[in-house]
């Protein structure tokens, strides 16, 4: 009995290889770094001020942005005006540019010369090599995530579930509170994680608006450079780690929320 | 009362042209047409989910044409129900009655009241996805009838159910309108409109063809396309007497198969199915009448001739059958039908 065809086995090779490509890198950095070293790293307040600024900025960045970037994205999934293709593109656009790019035209942006940069020192701020600043380099380089999968999300929310709910006697503000927001939940949390995940490993905007206070990608490359491959490798395993513990909470807390949903 | 005056509107490429009707209080409305007719639109536009291009709306002599979705006070139950699938039947129910700001017994007993009416009661703490078609779509009357609508629109429902859910529900529209609920309903199927409807209205391609109490439209179309659509035109209140029996006029007993027994409903029967003859028939049909043939005209590539027997019935017929036996106005005859061509629906 033959259970594979020759094409699926050559799916498979193929297949095999790619997820070869993707694992072999990180299980060879994993398998290098000693248990002894990791420890030590996580003791180190360096690297564990890190991972704490980078969680914390990036968690910050996405929740903050995305009290606007919902409701655009609810726009642009139920409106059609002029213009809109343009707008979409524009949506894009941090995806297909140079992040070291964007972190220059960020930093034009904040830096003390500009008009933001003039309000912000007027409470007595440098956004330059401030949280704030790495939080919107992050945010920069993150929301077409955040904006695509929640338009998405909203998308699929059948509109007559909308007129029904007026119909019903509800306003525009409660409809998109209690039927859009909630049916687009999962799409829109997907879209959190997603650019919770991508501001965080952010490196090329985040070292050109602030090299300090150091995020840990930034960290990494420092003790890179610094020191070698044998000292970077242990901050890198550790906040793999760090960020996959992570995900899977938030992938739990998010299916328990929608799952009572359903 | 309802006026909708000259309404017309351009969606995409169809065009709702110039519709005028108008609805009393406590009437049971039903619009007649083909998917495509723009009767979904008309309801809509009613509801004051799309707004007209052209034309006035009057609700009460109130002109209604602009104002808000939620000031109208208009239920609308959607042709697929639109169940709000993250709240569970009683949450959906309740959503309605949010906007009435009830105090919490009153609200609770407003839902228990809702749920016998429609027959959800063992349902409300149900989550809506396992629910069966006929199940949602009385949770979605139930929703729609929490607000009290001054009229209730529905679209097309009784298309997704089956024939036993059918007649409960047909039964349930009926007993709302006694109870003085006005209803505008819109359908593709003329027995709805015979059934249910005191006044119907034909809409085709954007255009309303003819308004009328179902006798007028039925039995005397206006156009060709209207005569085509509507199938039938003989159709009578009926009560059933006993097993096999109904009487139509209070005096003329028709046999039909049917296990009811006492009930009210509506009798049909085909033109095509009526047999003339100049003496009786010898033959197994049950019904057996002798009338005066009033009218004879040509439709399509036949005749139809309208004969009194006590009440007028249609009979479609073929132009060598007149010739053979000189049917013409004023000549007896006999006519017959199967007690199985006989329909009876229960209203």
């Amino acid at each position: 009995m033959r259970r594979y065809s020759t094409f699926n086995l050559f799916l498979i090779f193929l297949g095999g290889l790619i997820l070869l490509f993707i694992l072999a890198p990180l299980v060879g950095m994993f398998l290098k770094t000693s248990p002894v070293d990791l420890i030590e790293t996580a003791k180190d307040d360096d690297v564990v001020n890190s991972i704490w600024l980078t969680l914390s900025t990036s968690f910050c960045a996405t929740i903050i942005f995305a009290i606007a970037a919902i409701p655009l994205a609810y726009l642009l999934a139920r409106k059609n005006f002029f213009g809109k293709r343009f707008v979409l593109g524009i949506i894009d656009l941090p995806i297909v540019i140079p992040h070291s790019a964007a972190g220059i035209a960020i930093l034009g942006f904040i830096s003390r010369d500009t008009v933001v940069g003039e309000i912000a020192d007027q409470f007595g701020l440098n956004l330059v090599g401030h949280p704030i600043g790495i939080a919107a380099a992050m945010a920069f380089i993150s929301i077409p995530f955040l904006l695509n999968a929640a338009r998405d999300g909203f998308s699929a929310v059948p509109v007559r579930l909308e007129k029904a709910a007026l119909n019903l006697g509800a306003s525009h503000f409660r409809v998109f509170f209690s039927i859009s927001l909630p049916l687009a939940w999962r799409n829109i949390v997907s879209g959190l994680i997603l650019m919770f995940a991508r501001g965080m490993s952010e490196f090329g905007a985040i070292v050109i608006v602030a090299y300090y206070p150091m995020v840990t990608p930034v960290l990494i490359y420092e003790r890179f450079g610094a020191f070698g491959l044998k000292y970077a490798r242990p901050v890198a395993v550790l906040f793999i780690i760090v960020c996959l513990i992570f995900f899977v909470l938030l992938r739990l807390l998010s299916k328990e929320k929608t799952d009572a949903n359903s | 009362m309802l006026t909708v005056n000259n309404i017309s509107k351009k969606y995409k490429d169809f065009v709702l042209d110039d519709i005028s009707f108008s609805v009393n209080n406590e009437d049971y409305f039903v619009i007649l047409g083909q998917s495509g007719a723009g009767k979904t639109i008309l309801l809509e536009i009613i509801a004051g989910l799309i707004k007209q291009d052209k034309g006035k709306i009057l609700f009460n002599n109130k002109d209604i044409s602009f104002e808000k979705i939620q000031k109208r006070n208009f239920g609308l139950v959607f042709q697929d129900f639109a169940i709000f699938p993250h709240l569970s039947v009683k949450e959906n129910i309740l959503y309605a009655l949010k906007s009435k700001k009830l105090d919490k017994i009153s609200t609770k007993e407003k839902i228990q009241e809702l749920a016998k009416v429609v027959n959800i009661s063992h349902l409300l703490h149900r989550n809506t996805t396992t629910l069966s078609g006929g199940e949602l779509q009385r949770v979605a009357l139930a929703r729609t009838l929490a607000l009290e609508p001054d009229i209730l629109l529905l679209d097309e429902p009784l298309s997704s159910l089956d024939i036993i859910l059918k007649d409960e529900l047909r039964a349930l529209l009926r007993k709302l309108n006694k109870n003085g609920q006005t209803i505008i309903h819109v359908t593709h199927d003329y027995i709805e409109a015979v059934t249910l409807a005191n006044k119907v209205a034909v809409l085709h391609n954007g255009k309303l063809l003819q308004i009328g109490t179902p006798k007028d439209v039925f039995q005397n179309p206006e156009s060709k396309f209207v005569a085509n659509f509507i199938g039938i035109k003989n159709f009578f209140k009926t009560k059933i007497t006993n097993k096999n029996k109904a009487v139509i006029n209070n005096n003329i007993e028709i046999s039909l198969v049917s296990d009811n027994t006492e009930t009210e409903g509506c009798l049909l029967i085909r033109s095509e199915d009526i047999l003339i003859s100049d003496k009786q028939l010898e033959a197994s049909a049950m019904n057996n009448f002798y009338g005066e043939i009033i009218d004879v005209y040509p439709i399509e590539s036949n005749y139809e001739l309208i004969i009194d027997i006590g009440v007028k019935l249609s009979a479609f017929i073929t132009e060598t059958s007149i010739n053979k036996f000189k049917l013409q106005a004023g000549k007896k005859v006999w006519i017959c039908f199967k007690a199985s061509a006989v329909k009876f629906i229960k209203t």
